[in-house]
């Protein structure tokens, strides 16, 4: 038994020499994770938490993420209380001072956008809100140039050797974006004004940068999933004012979505909702190229 | 002909609606100039657009309001000018908002109150009903002399434990937590309150006052934490359902992809299967490794191989006395499984434990030595949102304890405790959690059906749970 224990902590020493980076991130979804690569390039090593067929507000606090989570330099979420259920534990048990909330090394992206759907009562019976406001800002690609510039900032504070070369990707980041917002807003443009319903609230800030009007969510609060009852009322809802397609992320069940796409005689799109989400969004730019396609297609269905 | 009887009111009402909404105009354009300037040195570009689409619906205003001035022949056109007009100074106003929102927000203001340092309290309620064939009080475990913690719930309707917790960050480099619990008979029970450190370095973490030890895997989680109503028959036997203490734990996480943890305590050893807080207040000592990983996309596991040594001096178990040592070492294995890694719609937990032990020393001034051991095995499946079915089956045994204490608590009479049990649980939000447990149990010479019905809620600021 000793000699498996010592086996096992001469194993540890020797896997414990780093591979070279100067930042070790810990990103907490992929959406941040693609972020977090297009700023630091081959001077961080990025690794993403969660995956695009996961809910980002389930995540079991698994070994391997507190494993991750104790050599980490700096975590990049979404913050919000998104992460509420699982990310602190994992904090906890990584022992990691410098990742703690408060520190330098733990980046919020949503700190640096306004975010909107702030709760006016913090109530459980309200369902699964959150304090903060609806944290789900990456719907929106707008949302990315003050969030990219943020944590250039970031990592030129705990990396400042490197400071130039993030504030160089950075700006060039920023210059790409701005290019491919145009493109995509220019080919978003039949969307507006568009009647659609949504599985969870979590389309706010798409619905606002392409001016889709939700008419109906397929969940009775935040979180709470819909009982028969309720997608019963959803559909007299569609009735009384039609949808042209229901929405969904690529983690969701899709039962309430087909469910209703079926009995409303209306498309249901599924979309990637971050990065990996769907096999088209490989990176940030095929993320909202995707969900604009996807979206241009549920309307000539 | 009703349309157009529809028609004409509708016109008759805009165009008289027209007058006030112009004026309204003006004032929103002045805002609007106004939100402009402060705005150009950062949006300069953005703006200069805007600009130009304000000027544009500042036109079509003046358009539309000298069209309204020549009144009543051309009702219609103006109506329909001034629409536009609106929609577009309506747009305009949109892309600013927008404007504004990609502007930082300003940082929020500090709470003022001076509660804001408050900890977070949270609050655990329960509730059982339980209806078995024999009286749950009067039940052994054969074989092992247990503690006053071992049984189950009271026959009937009752509370079992109802907790209340607060947790704070004491400073930056220390973080306290307190829990304490009210029992059926109203006693109060101080379960853990520890300091835990947050920043020290090397992936250490010390922690020190009362806790739950980290042997095992069930152990260290609070009982509202169990998949199970009750916890398994070999926790019951060999660490009175759960050992908490008063000690000292020190915990090194390597650096390492592969979880990989290190523990070792020191307790008082005053909680069963110590007693009497032995070797001058340190009778109990425990060493724990656990390590863990993901198998891949969907399944993840933890391993842990624990040692827990205590000493006994006058253990009182219902009026029998034990002094002695207590040797424990438990196996623990869980894997967890969940489509693609996301557990909201179905996930699978199987976990098992072995334990095997040896007590040895004086039973009521008897010498005697002893061998025992126990094992559980349970699987919980949410095939559902909300809704999840379990399976439980746990074993218990122990050696002969030798003719002098034949017919003692010690003595199993040929008869090794087992049980089987079954588990429907609705889950009304991850805060509240309704069960419904049968469990066939022969841990007595006679065996008992229990079947209880729980109710288990959370509120406040309920951290996050352990894997």
């Amino acid at each position: 038994m000793r000699k498996i224990l010592i086996g096992a902590a001469l194993a540890a020493v020797a896997l414990a020499t780093p591979a070279y980076a100067n930042l070790s991130v810990f990103a907490c979804e992929p959406e941040w994770g693609a972020l977090a690569s297009e700023i630091g390039g081959d001077k961080v090593s990025v690794y993403t938490a969660t995956t695009g067929a996961q809910d980002p507000h389930q995540i079991q606090a698994r070994p391997s993420l507190i494993a991750k989570a104790r050599s980490a330099d700096i975590t990049v979420c979404d913050g919000a209380e998104l992460e509420i259920g699982w990310l602190p534990m994992i904090l906890q048990q990584s022992g990691n001072s410098r990742i703690a909330a408060g520190q330098p090394g733990a980046f919020e992206a949503s700190r640096y956008v306004r975010l909107l759907e702030q709760p006016t009562r913090l109530d459980r019976a309200e369902g699964d809100i959150h304090a903060a406001g609806n944290p789900h800002i990456q719907t929106d690609p707008r949302m990315m140039l003050p969030v990219a510039k943020a944590l250039a900032g970031r990592f030129a504070e705990l990396d400042g050797a490197n400071a130039q070369f993030y504030a160089g990707r950075e700006a060039n980041f920023e210059k790409r974006w701005n290019a491919a917002l145009a493109k995509w807003t220019a080919e978003a443009a039949p969307l507006r004004g568009v009647n659609i319903a949504v599985q969870h609230h979590a389309w706010i800030y798409l619905e606002n940068w392409l001016g889709l009007h939700e008419v109906v969510p397929l969940e009775p609060k935040p979180g709470v999933p819909p009982s028969s009852g309720y997608l019963a009322e959803v559909l007299q809802k569609l009735q009384a004012t039609p949808a042209k397609f229901v929405i969904r992320a690529a983690y969701e069940d899709d039962r309430p979505s087909s469910f209703v796409s079926e009995h409303a005689g209306i498309p249901a799109v599924v979309l990637p909702f971050t990065v990996g989400g769907t096999d088209q969004a490989k990176d940030l730019f095929g993320l909202y190229q995707d969900t604009v396609n996807r979206l241009l297609a549920g309307l000539k269905k | 002909m009703k349309f157009i009887a529809r028609s004409l009111c509708t016109f008759t009402l805009l165009y008289f609606m027209a007058a006030p909404v112009f004026a309204d105009e003006a004032a929103d354009l002045a805002v609007i100039r106004a939100q402009l300037n402060t705005l150009q040195h950062e949006y300069s570009s953005k703006i200069r657009s805007l600009e130009a689409r304000l000027a544009k619906a500042e036109d079509e205003a003046k358009a539309a309001r000298e069209a309204a001035a020549e009144a009543g022949k051309s009702a219609t056109a103006a109506q329909a000018t001034a629409q536009s007009a609106t929609l577009t100074a309506e747009a305009s106003t949109t892309a600013l908002q927008q404007a504004i929102a990609e502007a930082p927000p300003p940082p929020p203001a500090p709470p003022a109150s001076n509660n804001a340092f408050n900890p977070g309290i949270a609050a655990v309620l329960n509730g059982f009903y339980v209806a078995s064939s024999r009286d749950t009080q009067n039940t052994h475990l054969r074989g092992f002399a247990t503690g006053d913690e071992a049984g189950l719930p009271l026959r009937g309707f009752s509370l079992g434990e109802s907790e209340v917790s607060l947790a704070a960050n004491i400073d930056p480099s220390l973080m306290g937590f307190l829990d304490f619990s009210i029992k059926d008979d109203n006693s109060l029970s101080l379960e853990e309150a520890y300091i835990q450190t947050k920043d020290l370095p090397g992936g250490f973490t010390l922690k020190a006052g009362r806790f739950l030890s980290g042997t095992g895997y069930l152990n260290e989680r609070h009982a509202h934490d169990w998949s199970f109503s009750d916890a398994p028959l070999p926790y019951r036997a060999f660490l009175n359902s759960q050992y908490g203490d008063d000690g000292l734990q020190v915990r090194w996480l390597a650096p390492t992809d592969q979880f990989l943890e290190f523990g070792a305590e020191i307790f008082r050893g005053d909680a069963y299967p110590a007693a009497g807080a032995a070797h001058t207040g340190q009778g109990t000592v425990t060493a724990f490794v656990h390590t863990g990983n993901d198998i891949n996309d969907s399944s993840s596991y933890l391993a842990a191989l624990s040692y827990l040594h205590s000493r006994a001096d006058n253990r009182d178990t219902s009026g029998h006395f034990f002094t002695g040592n207590d040797d424990l070492g438990i196996l623990s294995f869980v894997y967890k499984w969940a489509p693609a890694g996301n557990p909201t719609v179905r996930n699978l937990t199987l976990s098992s434990e072995l334990f095997y032990g040896h007590e040895g020393g004086f039973y009521d001034g008897t010498a005697f030595s002893q061998n025992r051991f126990g094992w559980y095995a349970q699987g919980v499946y949410q095939f559902m949102p909300q809704w999840s079915f379990g399976l439980r089956y746990a074993d218990l045994g122990t050696s002969n304890p030798g003719p002098a204490l034949s017919g003692s608590l010690l003595d199993d009479l040929g008869h090794a405790p087992r049980a089987a049990t079954a588990l429907l649980e609705y889950d009304t939000s991850e805060f509240g959690r309704l069960r419904l447990q049968y469990t066939h149990d022969e841990s007595d010479l006679k065996p008992n059906d229990t079947l209880m019905f729980q109710y288990t809620v959370i509120y406040g600021p309920h951290g996050a749970h352990r894997y």
